[in-house]
């Protein structure tokens, strides 16, 4: 093990090398920049990640070339920052001209008060370097993290649509469209940028004081959680930052996972897809939709680009919230966790893992290395939805998932799984029982909602009443059983619409 | 070449190109000079109680705690209450709701502050809370007196009307969601003089409330903004309280103090839109004209007046909306809650009204089975007869019919309607609605003596202008049109003029950037002031090169002066060398605007404004979800100084307005505690929520009957209330899936959605 204590961190930022020594491994990056360092392009709106004025894009080595995303400045702890490349909307014009996306912007008339324009910006640039030709629908993903107050969002889609129009691709620097840049292809400046990552990455476990420890490898990782059974585990940070930014909690030691490869990664074999604890949810939902085609709604709908390019699915799965919205298709679909502790695995299958509120299985100094999520089964019916006040970016009042095998007619097979219904996600095992070998028809669902009654008691808060769930629920079940029928009418409001259908 | 300037032209917002950089300026990102403290706020955890025993013995040890301020720290007047002095800066003895002040802490940094303002113990004694309209209404618990307006005989019109029918529905609040949040800071100056850079559209209400917080003269407190991250009415009377704090602590201390609210405290503190209560008994005929209405809007103001009673003043005022409504009692209740101080919101207590009335527009037609456009169609004022409002002004600039006559053509209304009703039995579960609302809506502050304005210009030798005004931007691009005023007078480039922060030093007595009316007035007061200017260089280039006054051009930053040509920062050089002075006040007071606040007998309005819009929406009869699926505007802005600043207005308006009657829901729990103060449990539109197809169009035909800045018209609040249409169009929905009677509450939820077709198909 290779521990160099070191209480120093690297990043740059716009350009500029910035060699930090960290205080306090829970400041946030929104926090450092503004106050520390003055740079006051990033902005705070809500110093929870639901606005997106703090939006910055991370430039990270990825194989042999590098890779772009934006986060949320205001819930990134510091430290995380480590070895990474920070672009912000003051960074991208040069001292001749606006960055291409920020030319569309002021041409479009796209910002009015302006103060969640940077963050519009660092969104747009994102979608620029990621797509050549986005439609409505990919802008809206886009900018789904993006709150504005004052434009009713026109303008900013039209810019989003003339941007291209004055890119440039000679320029030597972001403002050349790329797709997954090509190493061979890399102008200067990118290969410059790879020098400065390849310059200050970390091959070593990154310690600052006894406060913060990022390790390297998956076994130092197992030894670190062992011996610190009490240590914050952190990934995406897209709720533990809120730990901090919004309770004021102390957080005595954090273990990060973001920077060991091979949790990493997303392997797919014959049975399943293996999605290690530092896979972003941009990945690991993508993989999932491309497996389940029913879950894109609730994929599309799960969070902003600047949510899923931090957060993890283990992460969600593992936080154990009521209202997560991967974890009713999760436990539809079998999904199998990896656990390990010290040296020590094992496997637990997801509907087993939660006991409580907020209580997982997780032994004392475990954690959750993976998932395995099974492949598709052949005529296999798999739908998802998700309700909530909003399209974007809300929490759901209620998540259902559905897995169907039908035999000559008859359920073969049946899952039905909730969130928001109870304090854990969970099964509907009196629908699914009252469903199990019955003919699949619309008799049969007014019997499986019958039961289904009897499989919750839901609670009232401010995102639906106790009614609303329980009746919903069942209204599920007949939504499932319309797109099981063949030449199904539209079932949701919003495929009538050309923004999102 | 350069811009030209000119006004009716879609110029950039002159800070465009700052926004998208990051660089413009906000008073978080003002560099703090050495010393600077950060304040934050502890505030009550009790909606109602008598505060006991305030322990702050834990708050003052706290790492970096400064100091720690309550009441008995305020040398002068404990009040931030703008017209009533009902609004302590921090509680005294009782407090009233969930969030308000109750000590203020200052640290060395602000996460110290906010900290150390969790650490309070606070012994109170409960007593019991008012919490909704109807409990209010049976203790008759009012923040400001009723309003009753009556005109006809409305009892005799109800009692003898063809058909009747009654109803009551609520509307909900709004946070104004700025994106900038709360800020202040204050820099203790010379001889106990301050300056405060403030977040607000109201700097001279400020520069009061601070002076007298402190125990000082107007004089000694110069109040400061250049922009504003968003206000929308949220930054009208709010700022004033932590303006107050920070220079509190500024005094105490001696030291810059920054007070900036987290998002949480913001929503918590902060007062909102007034939620309403809306009850109605209508009179009609079977083709619907109305024969006479009584309807009543009771309002959750809050703890306190702030700006209740003027706020329902414009309820009444436009609870007639386009409509003339020939017998008619409008009363308004201004009930007194134990929540935060609701307060001024975009529309500022307008929409409520027309919310009502467009309701009952469509509740009649439902009830007769008639197009509910058809009903609008019949009742709406008329041009020479039926042209009176409730409230004794004429109608003189009626163009309603028109607006809503173009755009029904050109969205196709009558054809869509029929598409719609034959969707509609095609699919049981899946509802559209169709609907068209029009807007008509009164243009001047209600208090008289804030339609006044003033400007500052100085033109500088080579030919530059610096223009002020008493007018705030908070992104509606306020700056960027009175530039266009001021470079259309002396036909220079708008970059040859600079709009400065708003400042109480240089317009003194400035009213609030608010009711619309921000480039009516300060556009005519900079008009006047670069008209004074003008004609002293006119005055001087006549006597200069010989030639009378009426030979004298400006044009394309020239100035001709009979056979002479010469650049237009010559004839300032010459003209200062002349000894002619080049810096001049401009002063504007709206014309014909009277009326008596006590009978609501006159004329509040210089003029009208209109638009109309016709949604369209899909309803889940099974979930109660809804979609927004086409919209198309009509939208009248006079001559437009600035179009496509007026088309962001309407959008943008528009977009808000959805957001307040569908998915922004502000939730309390039972004890009073806001549970929605974040923009994780407060939703308001995002991105997806615009639908793909939009057509808006301004009214280009249209130009302003009264001699308002280059016949524009006012553009801030009125498109807001285009998005009843939406809220409309859902009722024709829900009617669409069951024979029953529709009642719906705003915002319209999907659980309020899913309960309102329940209740159809009962």
């Amino acid at each position: 093990m290779g521990q160099i204590m070191d209480d120093h961190i690297q990043f740059f930022l716009d350009g500029e090398l910035q060699r930090v020594q960290v205080q306090d491994p829970t400041t946030t990056v929104l926090e450092y920049l503004r106050e520390e360092l003055g740079h006051t392009a990033v902005k705070e709106g809500c110093a929870e990640g639901d606005c997106g004025a703090c939006t910055v894009v991370l430039a990270e080595l990825h194989g042999q070339a590098y890779r772009l995303r934006s986060i949320n400045a205001c819930i990134q702890f510091l430290p995380t920052l480590d070895g990474k490349y920070v672009l912000t909307a003051e960074g991208l014009a040069d001292a001749h001209s606006l960055h291409p996306v920020q030319q569309a912007m002021v041409d479009c008339h796209a910002s009015q008060c302006g103060f969640c324009t940077p963050g519009f910006v660092m969104s747009l640039f994102a979608l620029f370097k990621s797509d050549i030709s986005p439609g409505r629908q990919d802008i809206n993903h886009a900018l789904s993290g993006n709150l504005c107050r004052c434009t009713g969002y026109r303008p900013i889609i039209d810019a989003a649509r003339d941007m291209y129009r004055l890119a440039d691709p000679q320029h030597a620097d972001w403002r050349r469209v790329a797709g997954a840049p090509d190493p061979r292809q890399l102008l200067d400046s990118e290969q410059d940028l790879l020098r400065k990552l390849r310059h200050i990455r970390r091959s070593e476990t990154l310690q600052l004081g006894d406060r913060y420890f990022s390790p390297v490898d998956e076994d130092e990782l197992a030894a670190l959680v062992e011996a610190n059974p009490g240590a914050t585990l952190l990934a995406g940070g897209t709720d533990v930052g809120l730990w901090v930014t919004k309770d004021y909690r102390e957080l005595p030691r954090v273990i990060y996972l973001g920077n060991i490869p091979e949790l990493q990664q997303i392997t797919v074999d014959n049975e399943g897809m293996t999605i290690g604890a530092g896979a972003n949810l941009t990945e690991a939902l993508a993989m999932l939709v491309d497996e389940y085609p029913g879950f894109a709604e609730v994929s599309r709908r799960y969070a902003s680009p600047p949510i899923c390019n931090a957060g993890t699915l283990v992460g969600n799965v593992a936080n154990g919230s009521p209202i997560g919205d991967s974890m009713p298709a999760l436990m539809c679909l079998g999904t199998v966790l990896q656990l390990r502790q010290g040296s020590r695995q094992r496997e637990l299958p997801l509907d087993r893992f939660y006991l409580g509120y907020q209580q997982t299985a997780l032994e004392p100094g475990e954690y959750v290395s993976a998932l395995r999520v099974p492949r598709a089964m052949p005529n296999c019916h798999f739908q998802s939805y998700k309700i909530g006040k909003r399209y974007d970016q809300d929490i759901s009042g209620l998540c259902g998932a559905f897995r169907l095998q039908l035999s000559g007619g008859n359920v073969q097979t049946i899952d039905i799984c909730f969130g928001g219904m109870a304090a854990v996600p969970q099964r509907a095992e009196r629908a699914e029982n009252a469903l199990q070998g019955q003919p699949w028809s619309e008799t049969s669902i007014r019997h499986g909602m019958a039961a289904l009654e009897q499989d919750f008691e839901p609670i009232s808060d401010l995102r639906a009443t106790a009614d609303y769930r329980r009746i919903v629920a069942g209204n599920l079940l007949l939504k499932f059983f319309a797109d099981t029928q063949a030449g199904a009418k539209p079932n949701r409001v919003f495929d009538l619409d050309e923004a999102l259908g | 070449m350069k811009d030209r300037s000119t006004v009716h032209r879609s110029l950039p917002h002159d800070s465009a190109h700052l926004h998208v950089q990051g660089r413009a300026q906000y008073t978080d990102d003002i560099p703090l000079p050495g010393g600077t403290l950060h304040a934050a706020v502890g505030w009550s955890q009790e909606a109602h109680a008598r505060l006991k025993h305030l322990d702050l013995s834990q708050v003052r040890t706290a790492p970096g705690v400064v100091a720690v301020l309550t009441v008995d720290d305020i040398p002068g007047r404990n009040n931030h209450g703008p017209i009533l002095a009902d609004d302590p800066l921090m509680a005294e003895d009782t407090v009233e709701y969930v969030g308000q002040v109750l000590f203020t802490v200052v640290a060395e940094t602000a996460g110290q502050a906010r900290r150390a303002a969790r650490l309070a113990k606070v012994d109170y004694e409960s007593l019991e809370p008012v919490l909704q309209i109807n409990d209010a209404l049976d203790r008759s618990s009012e923040v400001v007196p009723p309003q009753t307006l009556v005109r006809g005989d409305p009892d005799e019109a109800l009692a003898a009307g063809d058909q009747v029918l009654s109803g009551r529905f609520s509307i909900g609040g709004q946070d104004h969601f700025y994106l900038e949040g709360q800020v202040a800071l204050a820099l203790p100056g010379d001889d106990g003089d301050f300056v405060i850079h403030a977040s607000t559209q109201h700097p001279s209400e400020v520069q009061h409330l601070v002076a007298e917080a402190l125990g000082l003269q107007s004089k000694d407190v110069m109040v400061h903004c250049r922009r504003m991250g968003g206000a929308f009415g949220g930054k009208e009377t709010q700022p004033a309280l932590f303006a107050c704090l920070a220079a509190l602590a500024a005094y105490k201390t001696g030291r810059p103090v920054k007070l900036r609210l987290n998002r949480d405290d913001d929503m918590t503190v902060t007062g909102k839109r007034h939620p309403y209560q809306v009850d109605y008994r209508v009179a009609f005929n079977e083709s619907g004209m109305i024969q006479g209405i009584d309807i009543r809007y009771s309002s959750d103001c809050g703890r306190s007046a702030d700006l209740s009673g003027p706020v329902n003043a414009r309820t009444i005022f436009h609870a007639d909306n386009c409509y003339f409504l020939e017998h008619i009692r409008v009363e308004s209740r201004r009930l007194k809650t134990h929540k935060a101080s609701n307060t001024a919101f975009r529309g500022f207590g307008g929409p409520q009204g027309m919310v009502g009335i467009e309701h009952v527009m469509g509740d009649i037609a439902r009830h007769l089975g008639l197009d509910p456009l058809e009903v609008r169609l019949r009742n709406l004022y008329g041009q020479d007869d039926r042209n009176v409002t409730p409230y004794g002004m004429t109608v003189e600039d009626n163009i309603a019919p028109e607006v809503i006559r173009r755009l029904s053509e050109s969205s196709q209304y009558a054809v869509r309607r029929q598409a719609v009703a034959k969707f509609n039995q095609a699919n049981p579960e899946i509802k559209k609605g169709l609907a068209l609302t029009p807007v008509k809506f009164g243009i001047s502050f209600t208090a008289r003596h804030y339609n006044q304005a003033g400007a500052l210009i100085h033109i500088y030798r080579d030919g530059s202008i610096l223009l002020n005004h008493g007018g705030t931007e908070m992104g509606q691009g306020l700056f960027t049109k009175v530039a266009q005023v001021v470079a259309e007078v002396f036909q220079v480039g708008v970059d040859q003029i600079r709009c400065s922060a708003t400042d109480t030093s240089k317009v003194p007595n400035t009213s609030a950037t608010a009711a619309s009316a921000g480039s009516d007035l300060n556009g005519m007061a900079a008009y006047n002031a670069a008209r004074t200017l003008r004609d002293r260089l006119t005055c001087f280039a006549a006597d200069r090169y010989g030639v009378p006054e009426d030979q004298i051009r400006y044009q394309n930053g020239m100035v001709q002066a009979g056979e002479h040509q010469l650049g237009f920062e010559e004839l300032v050089d010459q003209a200062y060398l002349a000894r002619v002075s080049l810096s001049s006040t401009g002063f504007y007071k709206t014309p014909k605007i009277d009326y008596d606040p006590n009978t609501l007998q006159g004329r509040p309005f210089y003029y009208f404004c209109y638009g109309a819009a016709v949604s369209e929406v899909a309803i889940d009869c099974l979930t109660g979800e809804s979609r927004l699926l086409r919209v198309d505007i009509l939208h009248d802005v006079g001559k437009s100084l600035n179009p496509a600043l007026d088309l962001g207005q309407i959008e943008g308006g528009f977009i808000q307005g959805v957001g307040w009657l569908t998915c922004e829901e502000l939730c309390w729990d039972d004890s009073g505690r806001l549970t929605t103060h974040a923009p994780s449990t407060y939703k308001i539109p995002t991105v997806t929520d615009w639908p793909e197809q939009f057509y808006v169009e301004i009214a280009a035909w249209s130009e302003n009957s009264e001699a308002t800045i280059y016949r524009s018209k006012a553009v801030g609040e009125p498109p807001f209330m285009l998005a009843i249409s939406v809220f409309e169009a859902i009722k024709d929905a829900v009617s669409a899936a069951g024979p029953g009677r529709v009642q719906l509450d705003a915002p319209a939820t999907p659980e309020r959605i899913l309960q309102a077709v329940a209740s159809v198909r009962q």
